[in-house]
């Protein structure tokens, strides 16, 4: 490649170029393999098709990506994402509903289109929850000085079953259309829940690069002792990222509970920290720490969910995309391992040398 | 009964190289049995390359290596120690967590019925460890002990796996006070007349005079020469190891006569009977503008505790400290920062660069945590601040977008310092800024503590290299078993320092 | 070259002071050959285990934790007094034994494994499907043993060969496994095999104990546990882990076998896996993807709660045979009194574990400032 454009080398070279490759490949194979994926149609004043629903569908996981990128990047790992979808869903559903428990109630009162709480309110708490739940995981991160893994797994475990207390052991359905709307309306033709990802996306990209969040994120990533002789407050900004990924998951819960139109505890966001994972390391971000990139951890998200899709549409069982996510992950890592980058630099070394010492 | 003086080891003709460095190029060295060999040269020089192909942690890409005689490929690290060659580390490369007898002698330890045995590993120990006239128990785990004993364990064991043919000091003396140097080299001394080859790294130019034989020079990456120890003056031998005269040397003196006129009589920042329990004894101090206060003491002193105190990195069992006549209340670097104090720490690589952010980042951060998380200081300042610094301070980069691990460590240290002037301290705190950076480097930095005393900043240097302390201050505080022990203001002559700082008995 | 200089410095006294008589230096002579005698010096295994009490005091917390629970529950609940109880512990808990023995050593290494309870689950599927094809459960068994070993080996391996991260690549075993599993079968699959069902149902009666039995897979767990115990304590590959766990570089720099130790760490764990997964499918006669959930934190709270520091190279696995029996404790107590449901065992575990976490990183800070 000596004869690279600048311009060219700085796309290869950027973070967003390898995902962005995977994406229009992922959407090559389909266009080929898969016919009628690429179709949009209009129905009822929106845009209809499988692509829509896609991006429909991928909002949660990009929100929970946005997150999750944050934590990782200063070094740590939020495996409670999947559990807080859970409860701050369940928190949502539940005020909703009229009655729970061993109440008895009349099927049509149950059934009924209204609310025990005002829609806003319902919002205000789905998103409290999970940003407290972010806060408790941050607290014990930077003040408990507890590893990120356990702090969060205990989290990961114990969540779940604090969402089965919220909503006594019962699967929740809400009737209440409004609340429909989050994960199922249409602005403009497009999707809402595209539009809270851009919204969170745009929040998420001020706060980190314009103001001096992102660098500290960085900073805490890279070298957290040297962080904290600048002058900075290491503990605060951990608070930050892990309390900002409690946000995101809550949002995503709420897009999620709206979708399915209620809660099943144990399954809502099940595996979501997996694909999270994925999408942040898809992504560029080192698991390590450091320097971050929203948008291709966005990116990532999407293309684990088309390649999710794609599957699908092949008959492909949702099991073994289990196990073969799993390996997906790893193998991208080693990709961008630091082993690679020295076995490639080997292997391009060995062309190198003819060209004489580099000093 | 010394044996004649052969060669153990040859390297012949080493090359090695790294992305984007040629760590060694064709570099030859001998070392015989029986000698004490010291390796000298400034950062970069390529002295931990070559010990570190030495001892198989790295492999040459050319040439080749004979020991007694015959030529070995040398695989890895516990290939290195099979052959007999045993380094010891700067930093204890032992383990905390096992017993004193188990870091001596693990990995070759006695068995019984094909278990380990204890009680024979721990009579062993303990008499491998009176062959260096020490004296412990050696089931306690090796983290309850000093640095100073750790190290010696650290030699013991060196020592004793397979019959070390050459054994490789690696700066040994660095985390040592006078006496245990002293009691090192007399155990050195006593292994070369047994016929054992020493390879002596150090940085000590002194020491080196005091124990070595002879002297090999490396400069970026080449062989200077060979030299036998008696042959070459002090100035001789820096003279090789930067490849010029030093006379800027000569130039401090003369600064520090002129700008000792621009002290105030007010202090900037004082303290009072302020200590913490462990680290230092309570002590006073001033802190006064346009003025340079060196910070003597041999290791373990308590001179970066000393620092850290005035900075907020610790916070203070007892005592007070005013800045500007305000009492400080909140201990922590950023109310340090915002009161104007700043401080260069001692380990750069752990507390000092942020490897992975560009240069521009490194020297904006510490002024960025100032102005807190929202007041953001735009790109087009922030590229304004970093020329300003990089040309201030002469920083070698070839962008200000260069990520920090790729400079050399004078260049880092050069960011890392920008960072502090950067917010505009009033009181400087530098700790060790001239560690591990080549003698050129070393003189810029030096000058530059004079000048920003002059433009009206209060300084404060520590430095382990006396004469450094001396060149650069106005007035020494001399520190002792973490105590304030004494100051000294003026002329000063060297040999009342070091008394102070050995304290009373020393020879 | 160093023994002769090593004797050299023992023959010269005058290393040892600048000015001493000769009969001075005889003395010291001999008293540095005998020594040890001289000062009535027990035997090195007496000072040993003084010495262990000493460095031990996590441990001993733990083991007193345990008593003082079990004593309460015994005297909530006065059924909890038989001594079935405290045998039934070692019954019900025989799996998270085993992966906590697995998990101790990988712990201590500074290490960790989440995937213990997708191995177990995998081995409860394949067996289930092997023996359902018919084949003998006399070969079924060693080979869920082989495949625990490769599981864990290859983990190992891309842990330290590829230097990424314990807790991600071990993270991903466990997706990776669980999902194996539920290729393997969607449903739960019944094992019908008479060796199985006679491992499942025969009772071996305790000696001392009148009507007090376990089954035989129970033993396994006692038994993997001293074999540990000799491996951490009496062979070079189990203070390897515990040099690993507190210092890599330097153990690497001390020439020990890192490479080969943690490949064999993880190995271990796996196998322990394998191992917990085979009782696991004896004692519910099935397999299933989706069992054990949630294990592997009970696993780390054992090991945790035993005094093993997740910063590795200190603990022991005796500490979490502790563990695992206040998890079990803390179980049996709630299942006598019937009324709270089950996820509190979740929530009173995951706070146990954190009230220890908080505890380790006090001892952890005081530690460091001595």
């Amino acid at each position: 490649m000596k004869n690279d454009t600048p311009l060219l080398k700085r796309m290869r070279e950027s973070r967003l170029f390898w995902p962005l490759v995977a994406l229009i490949l992922i959407f090559i194979v389909d266009g080929i393999f898969a016919p009628g994926f690429f179709k949009i149609g209009i129905l009822d004043g929106h845009l209809y098709g499988n692509l829509i629903d896609v991006f429909n569908n991928a909002a949660p996981l990009m929100l929970v990506a946005i997150g999750m990128t944050l934590v990782i990047a200063t070094g740590g790992v939020d495996l409670s994402v999947g559990a807080v979808i859970a409860i701050s869903a369940a928190v949502s559903t539940v005020l909703i509903n009229p009655a729970l428990g061993n109440v008895l109630i009349e099927n049509k009162i149950l059934a009924a289109n209204t609310t025990n709480t005002a829609l806003w309110i319902v919002v205000l708490v789905d998103l409290a929850a999970g940003t407290l739940c972010g806060v408790w995981n941050g607290m014990l991160v930077s003040r408990g000085k507890i590893s990120p893994m356990v702090a969060t797994l205990i989290l990961m475990v114990a969540g779940r079953g604090i969402a089965q207390l919220i909503t006594n052991g019962q699967i929740m359905t809400v009737y209440y259309t409004p609340y429909w709307w989050f994960g199922n309306g249409f602005i403009l033709g497009l999707p809402v829940s595209i539009y809270i990802v851009a919204v969170v996306f745009i929040l998420a990209w001020v706060l980190v690069r314009k103001t001096s969040i992102g660098m500290f994120i960085e900073s805490v990533g890279i070298n957290s002792k040297a962080t904290y002789y600048s002058g900075i407050s290491e503990k605060n900004v951990k608070l930050f990222a892990y309390t900002f990924c409690g946000f995101c998951s809550a949002v995503a819960g709420l897009i999620l509970g709206s979708y399915i139109h209620g809660v099943d505890a144990n399954n809502i966001g099940l595996l979501y920290e997996l694909d999270a994972i994925l999408a942040v390391v898809i992504g560029g971000t080192l698991m390590s720490g450091g320097r971050f990139s929203l948008m291709a951890s966005v990116l990532g998200a999407l293309i684990i969910w088309t390649f999710t899709i794609t599957m699908y549409t092949f008959g492909v069982p949702a099991n073994a995309l289990l196990a073969g996510r799993a390996v997906l992950v790893l193998v991208v890592i080693i990709l961008y391992s630091d082993y690679t980058r020295r076995v490639l630099n080997k292997l391009s070394d060995r062309k190198g040398i003819q060209h004489g010492a580099t000093s | 009964m010394v044996e004649s003086n052969k060669d153990v080891i040859v390297m012949k003709d080493i090359s090695k190289s790294f992305p984007g460095v040629q760590a060694l190029d064709n570099v030859s060295f001998t070392l015989k049995s029986g000698e004490i060999h010291a390796l000298v040269g400034e950062n970069g020089a390529g002295k931990s390359t070559l010990i570190k192909v030495l001892t198989g942690v790295e492999r040459q890409d050319i040439g080749v290596i004979t020991l007694e005689g015959k030529e070995v490929s040398i695989r890895s690290p516990q290939h290195a120690q099979e052959l007999g060659i045993s380094p010891v580390y700067q930093e204890i490369n032992l383990c905390s967590n096992l017993t004193v007898a188990e870091n001596i002698l693990i990995g070759w330890e006695p068995r019984k019925w094909g278990r380990i045995d204890w009680k024979k590993m721990g009579s062993q120990a303990r008499q491998i460890l009176h062959g260096l006239d020490i004296d412990l128990d050696v089931t306690q785990p090796l983290g309850s002990y000093s640095v100073a004993i750790q190290q010696m364990v650290a030699i013991a064991r060196a020592l004793e796996i397979s019959s070390a043919k050459i054994l490789i000091l690696d700066e040994p003396t660095s985390s040592l006070d006078a006496n245990e140097a002293e009691k090192l080299f007399q155990v050195m001394r006593k292994l070369k007349s047994e016929g054992l080859g020493i390879i002596f790294i150090t940085h000590f130019i002194n020491q080196v005079y005091e124990v070595s034989d002879r002297i090999t020079i490396l400069r970026n990456g080449k062989l200077v020469g060979t030299y036998e120890t008696g042959s070459l003056s002090h100035l001789e031998l820096i003279a090789k190891m930067i490849g010029r005269i030093l006379s800027d040397l000569a130039d401090m003196s003369r600064i520090k006569l002129e700008s000792s006129k621009y002290i105030k009589e007010d202090a900037l920042l004082q303290a009072r009977g302020l200590g913490r329990t462990g680290d230092i004894e309570p002590f006073d101090l001033d802190l006064h503008a346009g003025e340079v206060v060196g910070l003597a003491g041999l290791l373990g002193s308590g001179r970066t505790e000393t620092a850290g105190l005035l900075f907020g990195i610790d916070k203070p069992d007892s005592g007070s400290v005013t800045v500007n006549g305000k009492p400080v209340k909140n201990y922590s670097p950023l109310d340090s920062i915002k009161r104007g104090v700043a401080l260069c720490p001692e380990d750069r690589k752990a507390a000092g660069i942020v490897d992975d952010l560009t240069v521009r980042e490194n020297i904006i951060l510490a002024l960025q945590a100032n102005r807190g998380w929202f007041k953001y200081i735009n790109r087009q300042q922030q590229d304004e601040l970093a020329e300003k610094y990089i040309k201030m301070l002469n920083i070698s980069t070839p962008t200000p977008d260069q990520l920090v691990k790729n400079l050399s460590g004078g260049n880092q240290q050069k960011v890392i310092l920008a960072r502090w002037l950067a917010t505009n301290p009033q009181v400087l705190i530098l700790d060790e800024p001239t560690r591990g950076i080549d003698v050129g480097a070393k003189a810029e930095i030096q000058k530059l503590v004079l000048e920003l005393a002059e433009e009206g900043k209060s300084c404060v240097f520590i430095s382990s290299e006396l004469e450094e302390v001396l060149r650069t201050s106005h007035r020494i505080v001399v520190l002792r078993e973490r105590e304030k022990v004494t100051e000294f203001s003026g002329e000063v002559d060297e040999h009342k320092i070091m008394e102070a700082m050995a304290g009373s008995g020393s020879s | 070259m160093a023994q002769q200089a090593k004797r050299a410095l023992l023959d010269d006294d005058s290393l040892l002071t600048e000015k001493e008589s000769n009969m001075a230096q005889r003395i010291k002579q001999f008293l540095l050959n005998n020594g040890s005698l001289l000062a009535g010096e027990k035997s090195d295994t007496v000072q040993r285990i003084k010495q262990f009490l000493l460095n031990n005091g996590p441990l001993l917390t733990t083991i007193v934790i345990f008593i003082l629970l079990y004593l309460v529950g015994g005297w909530l609940y006065p059924a909890m007094q038989k001594p079935q109880v405290f045998f039934n512990l070692f019954i019900n808990q025989a799996s998270l034994l085993l992966v906590s023995i697995g998990m101790t050593l990988v712990i201590l290494s500074k290490g960790i494994d989440l995937s213990v309870a997708g191995v177990i689950a995998l081995t409860t599927a394949a067996s289930a499907a092997l023996l359902a094809k018919g084949m003998s459960p006399f070969v079924v068994m060693p080979l869920m043993l082989v495949m625990g070993i490769v599981f864990g080996f290859t983990q190992g391996w891309i842990i330290h060969f590829f230097k990424v991260e314990p807790f991600i690549v071990t993270l991903m075993g466990l997706f990776f496994a669980r999902g194996m599993a539920y290729i393997i079968t969607l449903a739960s699959l019944t094992i019908s095999d008479p060796v199985y069902r006679y491992l499942a149902l025969t009772k071996v009666y305790i000696p001392f104990f009148e009507k007090a039995y376990v089954y035989i897979p129970t033993l396994v767990g006692p038994v993997l546990l001293l074999v540990t115990i000799y491996l951490s304590f009496f062979t070079r590959f189990g203070r390897t882990v515990y040099a690993i766990g507190n210092n890599e570089q330097s153990a690497l720099l001390m020439g020990l076998p890192v490479a080969r130790t943690k490949l064999i760490v993880y190995a271990f764990g796996g196998f322990c896996s394998a191992t917990a997964g085979i009782v696991f499918s004896i004692s519910l006669l099935s397999g299933y993807g989706g069992y054990a959930p949630g294990m592997e934190l009970d696993a780390i709270a054992s090991v945790v709660i035993g005094g093993t520091m997740l910063t590795g190279g200190v603990g022991t696995v005796v500490g979490t045979l502790f563990g695992v029996l206040i998890n079990g404790t803390i179980v049996s107590i709630l299942q006598f009194n019937g009324t709270l449901s089950s996820w509190w065992t979740r929530i009173g575990v995951g706070g146990l574990t954190l009230i220890f976490l908080g505890i380790q990183s006090l001892f952890y800070m005081r530690q460091k400032h001595s």
